[in-house]
Formats: structure tokens, C-alpha cells, sequence
């Protein structure tokens, strides 16, 4: 890629890291989100509970 | 349309993303994958700009896609305006800094493109700088949207800054037919069709569609995230 690979790599360096890390980032907000409601047993649909409360 | 009003009902809405995200999730991997090795190994170099043309996989989807996510925040506002759809709000929140990231994809992208071919990082023309607003107006809404203890309100703010915003679309589109600028006329979606060689093109197209699913997976991530999170909240104010 001659003397332009600096900036060819550096460009796919910045989707990489940009749009990765937001995908990390909103993975895990989702999984810590998904775990406060587990804790308060609100993790299935309002119908299940009201069945398993039955 | 009715598939789409079915899937205003969060709940709704929340079930058929997690039947949707395992295949999605598979898409856009092996999508992003195939694209790669089309952009870095697989094309040609432009007659022109040699190899830098490989920047252009990434520039010009992320350019379009963070104009697409800035028109669905405004279709999102105007949802949540008009008829107070309650997933409007939550999926504006959600597609804000997805949105953003992409737009700031596409600057940074565009600034490594320009020091080879212009021989500057950036010039302060009709193109670049309109779409710097748009980074600006995406960071706006997310900004808004969380500026209030009412979520409401800053929701309903978010979405006046997102529909008067949405002005700054065709300015960036047209920028350079308007403007003598750097940046080079539209050679895709332009009237008498694309003035790209098939053999540039099918890579960018192919690009184009992986970082489109890629944007569709994070934005319902995002809201179902968003859903959870309102239901959280909810249920600690009634604890």
C-alpha cells in the first residue's frame, strides 16, 4: 500500500476503535441494565409474572 | 405499515428485536467481514488517488449512514411530537450516539484522506464544515435529551433541536454543487447514475450495506437497553 498505508491503516484504525468500543459499550450497558432488573424480578414479561405469581 | 405501528408497543417492539438480533448479529459480522477483505485486499487502486481510495470503504458509508440516522431522528422527533409515540422517544436516545459515531467516523476518516490528496487535514469548506455541524447537532440532541430531571422534557426538547436540524441535510448533500469546495462532486447517487468503475463500486455498495446492519443492531441494542432502563427507573419510583 505505499507510503499512503499510514493513512489507510489509521482510518480503518478509527472505525475499529470508534465503532467497536460503541459496540462494547452498548453490550455491556444493555447486560448491566439486564441484571438490575433480574435482581428485581422483573427480568420476564409482565404476563409471566403475573402467571408465576398465580 | 401496520408491521410498523405493531412495533410501537415497546413491549412488542422488544420482543421482536430479540428474535431479530442472533441473525442480525451473524449478518453484520460476516457482512463487515466479506467487506473488509473486499475494500483492503480485493479492489483495485483508483487510476487517480492509488491505494487512498480504500478510505473511501469506510468514508462514504459512514458520511451517508450518519445522514440517514440524523433523518430518522427527525422522523423519530416528529413521532414523538405529533403523536407521542412512546418508543419514539426511547429509540431517539438509543440512535443519537450511533449516529454521532458515525459522523465522527467519517470526518476523522475524511481528514486521513484529505492530508494525501489535498495535502491538508482539514479546510474549513461548505462540505466539511456542514458536516461537522451535523456531529455538533447529533451531540446537541444527546446532550438535550439528558439535560432535564424530567426525561420528557428534555425528550421533547431533543426533538425540536432534531426537526429544526434536519435542515442541514440537503445543505451537506448539495454543498458542493452550491459552493466551490475541496471536496469532490457526488459521484454515486447523482442524476445519470454513478461515474464509479464497477469494480470500486461494488465494494463501496457492499460496505454500505454491512455498516448499515451494523447501525440497524446497535440502534435496537440501544433501545431495547433504553426499554429496560425506563422499566428500572419506573419500578424504583413505585418501590
Amino acid at each position: 500500500m505505499n507510503s499512503y498505508a499510514v493513512f489507510i491503516m489509521s482510518a480503518y484504525l478509527a472505525v475499529f476503535v470508534i465503532l467497536g468500543g460503541l459496540t462494547i459499550a452498548s453490550l455491556s450497558a444493555r447486560n448491566k441494565v439486564r441484571r438490575a432488573l433480574a435482581e428485581r424480578g422483573l427480568d420476564r414479561p409482565r404476563e409471566q409474572r403475573a402467571r408465576a405469581a398465580r | 405499515m401496520a408491521d410498523l405501528h405493531f412495533l410501537a408497543n415497546p413491549a412488542r417492539f422488544r420482543r421482536f428485536s430479540q428474535r431479530v438480533l442472533p441473525g442480525l448479529s451473524l449478518a453484520t459480522l460476516l457482512s463487515l467481514g466479506v467487506g473488509l477483505w473486499l475494500a483492503l485486499l480485493q479492489s483495485p487502486p483508483d487510476y487517480q488517488q492509488g491505494e487512498t481510495v480504500r478510505i473511501m470503504y469506510v468514508h462514504v458509508p459512514t458520511a451517508w449512514l450518519a445522514m440517514a440516522g440524523y433523518a430518522l431522528l427527525a422522523a423519530l422527533g416528529a413521532a414523538l411530537l405529533v403523536w407521542r409515540h412512546p418508543l419514539a422517544a426511547l429509540m431517539a436516545r438509543a440512535a443519537a450516539p450511533v449516529g454521532a459515531c458515525y459522523a465522527l467516523v467519517c470526518l476523522l476518516t475524511g481528514s486521513l484522506w484529505g492530508r494525501p490528496m489535498w495535502g491538508t487535514y482539514w479546510v474549513w469548506d461548505a462540505r466539511l464544515t456542514s458536516m461537522l455541524l451535523l456531529f455538533f447537532l447529533y451531540l446537541g440532541h444527546i446532550a438535550l435529551s439528558r439535560a432535564y430531571d424530567d426525561a420528557e422534557r428534555g425528550d421533547r426538547a431533543a426533538a425540536i433541536l432534531a426537526l429544526i436540524g434536519v435542515i442541514n441535510l440537503p445543505i451537506i448533500k448539495f454543498s458542493v454543487d452550491w459552493w466551490n469546495t475541496l471536496h469532490q462532486p457526488a459521484s454515486v447517487a447523482r442524476m445519470g447514475g454513478p461515474t464509479i468503475d464497477p469494480a470500486i463500486l461494488l465494494p463501496l455498495l457492499w460496505m454500505a450495506g454491512a455498516f448499515l446492519l451494523l447501525f440497524v443492531l446497535l440502534v435496537l441494542v440501544r433501545t431495547e437497553t433504553e426499554i429496560d432502563r425506563r422499566r428500572l427507573e419506573i419500578a424504583e419510583q413505585n418501590a
